[in-house]
């Protein structure tokens, strides 16, 4: 059956060319282990630098402050774990906000288990976070700031530049999680003034299970998995070099065509918004000018997301309620809830993600859908006042 | 999504949608913070379920679940429509995946309340309502959140059931 995908936050499709390096690489070489010292590891090793170059240059990183990780999730966890433990002796206090994923604030609860203690800011109602509050939740004993770039619900990107200043005013260790934002958006570590930044490549049309973390020089930090030496001993075992590859290409197409794909993305996140404007009692979450282009958020008032969700699919759209790695959760959002949503509300959110291969005829197409999914499932509600 | 071919036609293609006018019993359960809730009001015709229609905010498996307990209950002697439990609508279903159960106590929730609203009414004020078995009468449970798997009840703040460990809120 022929699909619309409008769920690029939940994974992007492989880009031909990352598919075509990937398969290249396999029929050449394949199996080749970088850490061998004979000539197929001297060949898999440069494959592997020119990856970390490629991914370097996409924010602005040196290759060696690069290390390929299993993903986003491994990414984060390595961040925020390994300076928890790194830094355990100088204090045991963490900042992060009530809009993070579940990798961020789940890896957080497990260190609050074993002693640490973690202060949430809050966000306004765009779901943004206030440099001052925390500059203000800052203590002698605070180690680390976590705070992510984008939300992946609601798209918000958040004042990093600012938080990253306070941070190094006051010699704290500053990680962002960057998983949806990165290969999206230009993203300089040294203007962020960021220490940590998660990355994966499957949100900037990598392959899915391959990512990696800037760790800049010097940032105390302990491995998150221990063994051999690979990864310049931050991460321990023989290296995903295929799916390294894949990222390596995306990365580099990805600071190349920047311009390009972002311009792509705006003309349809408007496209699209103006044509749900046309829709009653239709509320647009996430700020209104700092977010991810290709991200709309919207809550449609009366009806339940996931019937929503479940009727377009049925018709070939594939959209999403909220991040995929919380559908098992049957509550309403907690970013929602943050900035300020009833329950309700929360409830009927659905989530459209533009990629770079969709166009405006597509969108054409799924908003005829949506209209008819909204008008049958308000019809069934008992909250909608008929008129 | 794991939904069976039953559920999804159904989902699709619901049957006694609406709300009848000058109902003889009415049913509310549910609240949006579970994320479903569900409204049934029925006609009565010598102790018979004469017409039933059903309005829900719900998930696809809510959805389902009242076209298929309104179903169920049509034509049905109101003591029929009591032995109809949340069981027999999943059943019926062709089943629900595991984390939807709770979707179909609330269809049999609003049924059997509609029902009890219609004996109230009937008996006028002052007089007891007509008493069922816990079995058959479970509308007590309205305005509060059950655990999706076990069917605990749940504080509002809950992130695990209590009683089976499962995630509720992944928070």
């Amino acid at each position: 059956m022929e699909f619309i995908y409008f769920d690029h936050i939940s994974g992007t499709p492989l880009h031909p060319l990352v598919k075509e390096a990937m398969i290249k690489y396999i029929e050449e070489n394949g199996f080749g282990n970088p850490s061998s010292q004979h000539r197929l590891g001297d060949a898999a090793i440069e494959t592997l630098n020119n990856a970390r170059e490629n991914v370097a240059k996409l924010i602005n990183a040196k290759p060696e402050e690069i290390v390929f990780t299993s993903g986003g999730t491994e990414s984060i966890n390595h961040a925020i774990k390994g300076v928890a433990f790194a830094r355990a002796k100088k204090g045991k206090h963490i900042i992060t906000s009530n809009i993070e994923h579940q990798s961020v604030s789940r890896t957080l609860r497990m260190l609050m288990r074993m002693g640490y203690q973690v202060t949430t800011m809050p966000v306004d109602s765009y779901g943004v976070v206030d440099p001052s509050d925390v500059e203000k939740a800052i203590r002698d004993d605070t180690i680390l700031i976590t705070i992510m770039h984008a939300n992946n619900e609601i798209g918000t990107i958040e004042p990093i530049e600012e938080i990253g200043k306070i941070a190094r005013q006051r010699n704290i260790i500053f990680h962002t999680d960057a998983v949806a934002s990165c290969g999206n958006i230009p993203i300089d570590v040294n203007e962020l003034n960021v220490d940590l930044l998660s990355l994966s490549a499957n949100q900037f049309y990598g392959p899915p299970g391959v990512g990696a973390l800037y760790i800049r020089e010097k940032t105390p930090i302990f491995p998150l998995i221990d063994g051999g030496t690979q990864e310049n001993n931050q991460r321990a075992g023989t290296q995903n070099i295929l799916g390294i590859v894949g990222m390596g290409k995306a990365a580099s197409l990805a600071k190349a065509e920047m311009p390009e794909r972002t311009e792509h993305l705006l003309k349809l996140k408007r496209y699209f918004l103006d044509k749900l404007g046309t829709i009653d009692d239709i509320i647009v979450n996430g700020h209104p000018e700092k977010s991810l282009p290709g991200l709309v958020s919207f809550s449609v008032e009366y009806v339940e997301g996931e019937s929503m969700m479940i009727m377009l699919d049925e018709k070939g759209i594939c959209v999403s309620t909220r991040s995929a790695c919380a559908s098992g959760s049957l509550r309403a959002s907690h970013v929602l809830i943050a900035i300020g949503r009833d329950y309700a509300t929360a409830q009927g959110t659905l989530l459209f993600s533009f990629g770079i291969f969709n166009t405006i005829e597509q969108i054409d197409k799924a908003f005829v859908v949506l209209e008819e999914t909204i008008k049958f499932l308000r019809n069934i509600s008992p909250l909608y006042k008929k008129k | 999504m794991q939904y069976s071919d039953i559920v999804m036609e159904h989902f699709r293609s619901p049957k006694n949608v609406g709300r009848i006018e000058n109902p003889d019993g009415i049913g509310e359960v549910g609240n949006p913070v579970c994320g479903d809730m569900m409204t049934i009001t029925i006609k009565v015709k010598d102790e018979r379920i004469e017409d039933i229609k059903f309005e829900t905010f719900g998930c696809g498996a809510a959805i389902a679940v009242s076209s298929m307990v309104t179903e169920m209950a049509k034509g049905k002697t109101l003591e029929e429509a009591l032995k109809i439990t949340n069981k027999s609508v999943a059943e019926q279903l062709g089943g629900l995946p595991k984390n939807k159960l709770h979707c179909s106590n609330l269809g049999a929730d609003a049924l059997h309340k509609a029902i009890m609203d219609y004996y109230a009414k009937k008996e006028g004020k002052g007089k007891e309502p007509k008493k069922f078995e816990k079995e058959e009468y479970i509308g007590e449970r309205e305005g509060k959140c059950h655990c999706p798997y076990c069917d605990t009840e749940l504080p509002e703040s809950a992130h695990y059931c209590k009683k089976c460990g499962k995630p509720i809120s992944i928070k």
